[in-house]
């Protein structure tokens, strides 16, 4: 428990040193600032809006503070563009790259745990081989290539699945699978190889151990000794790093938010960022820091609580 | 709250990984350089040939425009077809080749500099120093390094100069983690403890004893960093904020087939090809020098 406060403690200075770089990257911006966000034909009310909303006049600091103890109190300003309050938009969107992460880490834990399994139980054969040759390849393809790899298989060709477009949870739950399921599918598979090759690893290392030949000298069925005695043991590693692939994960949904036009956190950045709408780009990016920074601390919690050597 | 202490999380988890992995290459033959190794270097010397020789080569313009041979798909006269635009695409893979390579190699450069000038004083003298830049260096993990770059480009202008500033930048940590284990584990040999003996400077067993044992996982990490920097730069440019439009890189390339996909596949997925070709050959290279400079292999 001590040792979870301090890691808390840790979280304050890094959250605030991603936030006040973030603020402060809008200061990189050349020229007059209101005339670069709203453009040269902008109205002089909206000039005005902008000007009281950024406190221009005062120094960098103060201007962090101010905005920092009004999104404290749950307040991250409004859209240049619509005036919208960022806080909505970012409560509407969050909904939809939670599930696509979610579903995306569960569909890919459940390809990866088996294929580990299988690949270091029959290490060094024609399978393993296969298994660590599609992880190869799938390795050096990037999430938007992939995406549109399988765009084109899944949606353009086979028209098994829509290739974009958003049906929300509310109108039933099939058509929000379906609408998720090629961005989920892109997003499991850049994450699968990773997952499979650590899993691979460290059960290799697991099998060597006696209590497996004695599982094996039971005669015990082979998935019941990869499963019950193998898994559990070979999976600590794993779970460290599927919370550091969190950040791979979170850049993938930027991409395939775009692609497949998921309404999530990704593409509310990305289409702020190309209307330079910044406040909005601000609010993103500081949920995107916050939310990172709390899942890695989760994670490493977790990992303390599966190995209780790690809390020393 | 000793500097050990501070750079245990970090240094448990890779050497567990890495130590498992050697393990499973059950026949250890030495650093065996296959088929594929061979294939991926000769695809990048290709490239990279192509790519410095551009303005040599009998190429069509990259930027020249043609309507009457819009989104033709490879034959003789069009080796690789043609875009939405009429554009020649083998000519702009190529000179989508000098973006994407230059800012890799650049990138990897600075991020490969400066990781070993952090990171080799924090693995010799220990202490505060090596706490502060393994802190720092946790601070810059711990953000994802492509929304650092989407707001560089956003900001500041997506261009040449910007890009390798920022991809650099967020390539340091890795190499200071490098650079500082394997200082970790040179700094206790005898001909570091000769040298000291016989009244080397810090800065000369630094530069004349560790540096040159630094070089062969360096340059291996640097391999895999390039096949890194070449995915982030090219989703920065499909997103459309790598160098602006004109200019042809993979990823605007890729992008700017999207909406024909259906009916041109070959406009998007010609270029996604060549870039998927390029991070194979990369990965494969850099796993190979890492596994042949891994000093649990050869060091016995």
């Amino acid at each position: 428990m001590r040792i979870m406060g301090r890691k808390l403690l840790h979280l304050i200075p890094i959250l605030l040193i991603v936030t006040f770089a973030t603020f402060a990257l809008l200061n990189l911006l050349p020229g007059d600032v209101t005339l670069e966000l709203l453009g040269s034909d902008a109205t002089p009310s909206a000039i005005a809006r902008v000007r009281a909303e950024l406190h221009l006049d005062d120094p960098l600091a103060v201007r962090y503070m101010r905005w920092l103890g009004q999104a404290l109190q749950g307040d991250l300003g409004h859209s240049f563009i619509t005036g919208e309050p960022v806080m909505a938009a970012l409560a509407r969107s969050l909904p939809v790259s939670i599930e696509l992460m979610a579903l995306s880490l569960l569909l890919s834990l459940s390809l990866a745990v088996p294929a580990g399994l299988l690949a270091a139980y029959r290490a060094g054969t024609f399978i393993d081989k296969l298994l660590s040759a599609l992880a190869a390849m799938l390795l050096s393809a990037p999430s938007f290539m992939l995406g549109l790899l399988l765009m084109f298989f899944l949606a353009l060709t086979l028209k098994w699945l829509p290739a974009v477009g958003y049906t929300p949870l509310s109108e039933g739950i099939l058509g929000n699978l379906r609408s998720f399921a090629i961005p989920v599918l892109t997003l499991a598979l850049v994450e699968w190889p990773v997952f499979m090759r650590i899993l691979r690893s460290d059960a290799i290392v697991t099998l060597q151990q006696d209590y497996v030949l004695l599982a094996k000298a039971k005669g015990l069925r082979s998935a019941h000794i990869l499963f019950r005695h193998v898994l559990k043991p070979s999976s600590f590693t794993l779970i460290t790093v599927a919370g550091l692939t969190i950040a791979t994960l979170i850049g993938g949904a930027l991409v395939v938010e775009t692609i497949f036009a998921l309404p999530g956190v990704g593409r509310l950045l990305i289409g702020s960022i190309n209307s330079r709408d910044f406040m909005m780009v601000q609010g993103a990016v500081s949920l995107i820091a916050v939310g990172f920074v709390l899942v890695n601390f989760a994670i490493d919690t977790l990992y303390s609580v599966l190995d209780p050597r790690v809390a020393r | 709250m000793s500097a050990s202490s501070a750079s245990t999380p970090g240094e448990t988890l890779p050497s567990s990984v890495v130590h498992a992995e050697s393990q499973t290459e059950i026949p250890w033959r030495g650093p065996s350089f296959g088929l594929t190794f061979w294939l991926s270097v000769i695809c990048l010397v290709v490239l990279a040939t192509a790519a410095i020789g551009a303005g040599w080569l009998p190429l069509r313009d990259p930027l020249e425009t043609d309507f009457l041979h819009r989104r033709i798909p490879p034959n003789s006269h069009f080796w690789l077809g043609t875009d939405q635009l009429g554009r020649d695409t083998l000519s702009r893979i190529i000179f989508g080749a000098r973006v994407s390579l230059s800012i890799a190699l650049a990138a990897s450069l600075l991020s490969a500099f400066f990781g070993v000038i952090f990171g080799l004083p924090a693995g010799y003298f220990r202490g505060r120093l090596e706490a502060g830049v393994v802190g720092a260096s946790d601070i810059v993990l711990a953000f994802p390094g492509i929304i650092l770059a989407l707001l560089v480009a956003a900001y500041a202008g997506a261009s040449l100069t910007n890009l390798v500033l920022v991809l650099g930048f967020l390539g340091i940590p890795g190499y200071t983690r490098i650079a500082r284990a394997t200082t970790l584990n040179f700094a206790q040999r005898d001909f570091v403890t000769a040298a000291r003996a016989i009244g080397a400077s810090h800065l000369r067993i630094m530069m004349r004893e560790l540096l040159p044992n630094l070089a062969p996982p360096i340059s291996a990490i640097m391999v895999l960093g390039m096949s890194r920097i070449i995915v982030i730069e090219g989703t920065l440019s499909f997103l459309g904020l790598s160098l602006p439009p004109p200019a042809p890189t993979w990823g605007n390339m890729i992008a700017g087939g999207v909406s024909e996909l259906a009916f041109h596949p070959a406009i998007s997925f010609v270029p996604a090809g060549v870039m998927f070709i390029t991070i194979f050959a990369l990965n494969v290279i850099g796993d190979a020098l890492r596994r042949a400079s891994d000093p649990r292999d050869t060091a016995l």
